[in-house]
């Protein structure tokens, strides 16, 4: 067990509730709160010794200089908290995307993910709660690690699961090798090892990192993309969501999204799932209502994952195009020229001098759907991932344990060429195949001995 | 009237058997001021070495340090009666550095003899131990095959292999021990009757050769080193220097394994007429060569099993196969081929017992007082033995004393890491010490046994003041250079630089800490020398010890935080009357075992096989509301 080690984990449900609570405890919880939370409008820096326990704080939480949330942070001082532990609650946006970019942020400092019961099993251990209640908590705990179990092992794609576990027998045969020879020396010759170690870690450092990637890949799989549609009115905006939508079977939800904006429709496209925001329409307007509205828009523009643009083919461009066409620059984002159907009106060179691809699109004969959702998948999964094929890491811990391994093989790639001696280098691939074998729920055991002894004839 | 006497004696300790574990055991015991009997079948046979003739190697030269900073005699007596000396593993890291010496055998035994006959309180007794006496769960003392009885406040139990011994070789097999010396085979029913599970093993020994019908000409010589390290911290490598004797390299080749795939079926081994479980780390010949089919040849050592004799051991080729088979064998290989067999080769079955009925101290579960040390635990190898037998000696005296008995945990010493893998894991073949084994083996040097052990071993009793004060003396200076040499400072001149070119590292802009420089692979302390003016000249022990600390020590410190994890869980102790079916919530396979083995601690129970996180998790809950 790792009783002093700072856990934090979801305390509200995964899923699309309005908004998640994260907690942190440990004796690291204040340092990293003060290390990604800036207090107020001012975005000052946060030292938790200033202020009182059961205090709460407005502010934004930012992973270096890119700022992910605007959050509230409560403070519980041990011993008066939950797990009687320092405790830090964290209040954000709903959706898990946000709550996910932090969590993984927090674990960053070296702060690991709680297992599941772990708070309340600390709250137990530390004299929390009653001992009336410890029969029920040990069931609790007995549940979630069979379900953690499950989780780890069964729900695990079994793809994923034969790469990791081949990335672990590929680590396991070099340890393998190296202990043979520290065991037996004279049997076995390590000189030079450092160079042929060094050409067989590579390129599981590669393995681990085109996971490691996939998991932002996979996040968008199972999370959908948030999208907003943009174009002055009247171009076709609601034209374009009404062919989606009878065209893709669109569950129409009222899903809280995670910027405070409505996610009116989750719709299946392709491989994909497009989280579409509701936006009004940008044009020039002295209305009041209206600016606060066109406001609101850019605002999603800004936080939006994908934009799409629509232009009518039928008119010519005009300077609130020019405007929408300024919008875009530097983001994800889909041109579509609507009414292919009519006479083109519009002037193409525009738009190619300005190096922008557009599709011709008409919602009436579904021309140019087909382009659209083959641009979409490129963008979205480039040359990192087949979702037919390719394996992609879906979960929070499983990404957080191949970032791990990541990390201790670029140790042993580091030690190499530094020229550290090979029984040293183990201590960094010990560490990187634990870590993988959290995930496939193997624990350490006598696999390392058993394989010395079934590659290699040892002993006089 | 012809009426038998009963003899009876009263001791403190009764040791079985004066192996390379009894010696350790008894001597321990008989230190500590108790008075001890120590059994051997024969008195000729006191510590000796019945297979191969060396003390050392990889990780067991740990284990011989260990016990030598303990307190023990096996580094004493082996610097006393080496004919060879190597630091194996010397171009590699630190932590695997493993001294080993070739013995002189039979100096090696009779230099133990000697000692076990000098020391106070140590009775030596040539008796077969038939059985062990015991009244409620408690042992009470031994009787020997004439129908003495030996009364004892606690029995250590180290038979070696020769229980219910079997020599065998093609189709001929003997009960004996060793060398022809008698089994015994009495004493296992007495095991048995006190409730106690017996299994059967194997090991094995190659044939011994006449050197005079050796050609060594077409042989590689290994030399020993030009700079011996002693094995005890209490020699300096002046006070052990002598000539050295070489050992000699040579292969099998096809014709030798085509000789023994065609007489395979002749293997007692492969005919199953051997039932024991032999050693992964050790397999015979036969099974090298059946098991590894694609290896074109294997190493065969040719070393010296003393200066007393022409007697050479021929490493590597251990067998069962029939006498006509050994000799086409051995003579298919390159300077044999005259070779004259002066001992055949045979493997040997033995009882043992599953070492997972013992505490952590050695002592059975079942039976107070009674301990087990070597290779009747199911361990292998003459160092394994020794380190059992004076942990065992030890709390043998700890038992009578009423006190708490010596553990040594997996982070303090190989010894540690040997006695919880047998007693916490168990093992289904000869146990052997690997350096794999060890997780924290960069803490765990040959060169900082010492330092781990010594003030445990002046604690226990068995460290003389003079001894521990020479210890303390030379900790100080260590850590007085450590300090010293953190605190120097190089400038970044001319003359530095050129000493930084000469030694092939990159030269410096700016001026560094010593230390920095010590760190980089194409330097260390000896070569710093020129840039450190203030360096006073220490002993190797100490330099080398200020080297290790400084060059590792980012990894030494990553190991010593998590030995600090480890011992948080160690700390957890179990009482022993729990109830585990009580606790509720635990596994089935979970609940059996835990309740088999009944570790200490939650450490050593999430060591157990079969025990899941869960229910170590459960287990804390458990505990806490207790």
């Amino acid at each position: 067990m790792h009783n002093t080690e700072t856990i934090t984990a979801l305390c509200t449900s995964f899923g699309n509730a309005g908004i998640h609570i994260i907690r942190i405890s440990g004796d690291k919880a204040f340092y990293v709160i003060g290390k990604i939370f800036k207090k107020g409008k001012s975005q000052k820096t946060f030292d938790v010794n200033k202020y009182d326990s059961h205090t709460i704080h407005y502010g934004y939480i930012f992973d270096g200089n890119k700022c992910i949330d605007e959050v509230m942070v409560s403070i519980y001082k041990a011993p008066n908290s939950y797990t009687k532990e320092d405790v830090i609650e964290i209040n954000c946006h709903g959706g898990s995307f946000v709550a996910r970019n932090i969590i993984m942020l927090i674990t960053k400092f070296d702060v690991r993910m709680a297992e599941p019961g772990e708070f309340s099993k600390r709250a137990f251990l530390n004299g929390r709660i009653d001992l009336s209640q410890a029969e029920a908590i040990m069931d609790v705990i007995k549940s979630q690690n069979d379900y953690a179990l499950k989780s780890s092992v069964g729900h695990l794609r079994g793809d994923i699961k034969t790469s990791i576990e081949g990335i672990r027998e590929n680590i396991l045969n070099e340890m393998a090798f190296i202990e043979a020879s520290l065991d037996d020396p004279e049997h076995y010759e390590l000189k030079d090892y450092g160079n042929i170690l060094y050409e067989k870690i590579m390129p599981e450092i590669g393995k681990l990192e085109k996971l490691s990637k996939s998991y932002k890949e996979g996040r968008i799989i199972s999370e959908g993309i948030n999208t907003v549609i943009i174009g002055k009115p009247n171009v076709g905006k609601s034209s374009f969501l009404n062919y989606l939508l009878n065209e893709n079977k669109a569950i129409v939800t009222d899903i809280p999204g995670t910027t405070r904006d409505i996610i009116e429709y989750s719709i299946n496209i392709g491989n994909m799932c497009l989280n579409l925001i509701d936006t009004a329409g940008i044009h020039k307007t002295e209305d009041y209502i209206e600016k606060i509205g066109i406001e609101k828009t850019l605002e999603s523009i800004n936080k939006a994952q994908l934009i799409i643009c629509i232009f009518d083919m039928s008119r010519e461009f005009d300077e609130e195009d020019e405007y929408v066409l300024s919008q875009i620059k530097g983001r994800n984002s889909i041109v579509l020229l609507n009414k292919s159907d009519k006479k083109c009106n519009i002037d193409l060179n525009r738009l190619k001098d300005n190096n922008i691809d557009y599709i011709a699109f008409s919602t009436k004969t579904g021309e140019g759907f087909d382009l659209f959702t083959d641009k979409l998948e490129n963008m979205f999964y480039s040359d990192i991932i087949d979702v037919e094929n390719e394996i992609f890491i879906t979960n929070v811990r499983h990404a957080e344990a191949i970032n791990n391994a990541v990390q201790s093989l670029k140790l042993v790639i580091d030690n190499i060429l530094n020229k550290m001696p090979e029984d040293l280098l183990i201590i960094d691939m010990m560490d990187a195949y634990n870590s993988l074998g959290e995930i496939t729920g193997d624990t350490v055991g006598e696999q390392l001995i058993d394989k010395i002894f079934a590659e290699f004839c040892m002993g006089k | 009237m012809n009426n038998k006497q009963i003899i009876e004696y009263n001791y403190d300790v009764a040791v079985v058997g004066a192996g390379h574990a009894g010696c350790e055991a008894s001597l321990a015991a008989a230190r500590l001021g108790y008075k001890t009997v120590v059994f051997t079948v024969s008195i000729d046979s006191i510590a000796m070495m019945p297979c191969n003739p060396n003390i050392g190697g990889t990780s067991k030269g740990h284990l011989v340090r260990e016990i030598d900073a303990l307190g023990g005699e096996i580094g004493i007596n082996i610097d006393k009666t080496f004919i060879q000396s190597k630091m194996l593993n010397s171009s590699k890291g630190p932590a695997v550095h493993s001294l080993r010496a070739q013995a002189d055998k039979k100096n090696y035994s009779a230099e133990m003899r000697k000692t076990l006959e000098n020391t106070d309180n140590l009775h030596i007794r040539q008796a077969e131990v038939t059985k062990i006496l015991t009244e409620d769960n408690i042992v009470k003392g031994v009787v020997t095959s004439s129908g003495t009885i030996y009364y004892a406040k606690a029995v250590i139990l180290c038979t070696g292999v020769y229980l219910k011994a079997k020599c065998i070789y093609g189709d001929v097999s003997s009960n004996t021990g060793p060398n022809g010396l008698s089994a015994a085979n009495s004493l296992s029913q007495s095991l048995i009757d006190n409730g106690i599970e017996i299994r059967r093993f194997k090991t094995g020994t190659p044939a011994r050769i006449d050197k005079r019908t050796i050609d060594f000409s077409v042989m590689q010589e290994q030399k020993g080193d030009e700079d011996i390290t002693p094995f005890s911290f209490t020699n300096k490598p002046s006070d052990i220097e002598r000539e050295q004797i070489s050992c000699w390299l040579t292969y099998t080749n096809e014709t030798t394994h085509e000789i023994i795939k065609e007489n395979i079926d002749r293997s007692p081994l492969f005919a199953g007429i051997i039932e024991g479980t032999g050693p992964r780390y050790c397999p015979s010949i036969e099974d090298k060569v059946m098991r590894f089919a694609d290896k074109e040849r294997h190493q065969i050592f040719i070393e010296p099993e003393g200066e007393y004799t022409n007697e050479m051991y021929i490493g590597g080729m251990s067998t069962s196969l029939p006498e006509d088979v050994q000799y086409n064998m051995y003579r298919s290989i390159k300077g044999l081929e005259n070779a004259h067999i002066v001992r055949n080769g045979y493997a040997i079955e033995y009882d043992c017992i599953n070492p997972q009925q013992l505490k952590l101290s050695l002592e059975f579960k079942n039976i107070s007082g009674l301990f087990g040390a070597g290779q009747i635990n199911g361990s292998s190898g003459y160092e394994e033995a020794a380190a059992q037998g004076i942990v065992a000696g030890i709390n043998a005296v700890k038992y009578i004393e009423n006190k708490e008995p010596l553990i040594i945990d997996r982070s303090e010493g190989y010894i540690g890491v040997l006695i919880d893998d047998l007693v916490t894991k168990g093992t289904n073949e000869p146990y052997r010490m690997m350096t794999s084994r060890a997780e924290y083996r960069l803490l765990l040097r040959q060169d900082n046994a010492d330092y781990r052990l010594t003030p445990i071993g002046h604690e226990v009793g068995l460290i003389s003041e003079e001894r521990y004060n020479k210890f303390l003396k030379k900790m100080e200076t260590i850590n007085a250079e450590i300090e010293r040499v953190r605190k120097v400072y190089v400038e970044a001149n001319e003359e530095t630089n050129a000493v930084l070119k000469y030694c092939n590292t990159t030269t410096i802009n700016t001026g560094t800490s010593l230390s920095e420089l010590i760190k980089r692979p194409e330097l260390n302390y000896q070569k710093t020398a020129p840039l450190d003016k203030e360096r006073v000249a220490l002993e190797r022990e100490v330099t080398e010890q200020v080297e290790n600390m400084i060059k590792y020590e980012g990894y030494i410190d990553r190991q010593k935080r998590q030995v600090e994890q480890y011992k948080k869980l160690e700390s957890k102790r179990i009482p022993d009357n729990i109830d585990y079916f009580k606790v509720g919530s635990l596994r089935k396979e979970a609940i059996q075992k835990l309740d088999s083995i009944r570790p200490s601690s939650i450490g050593q129970a999430s060591r157990i096989s079969g025990v899941s996180p869960a229910d170590i998790s459960v287990l804390l809950v458990y505990l806490k509301g207790k």
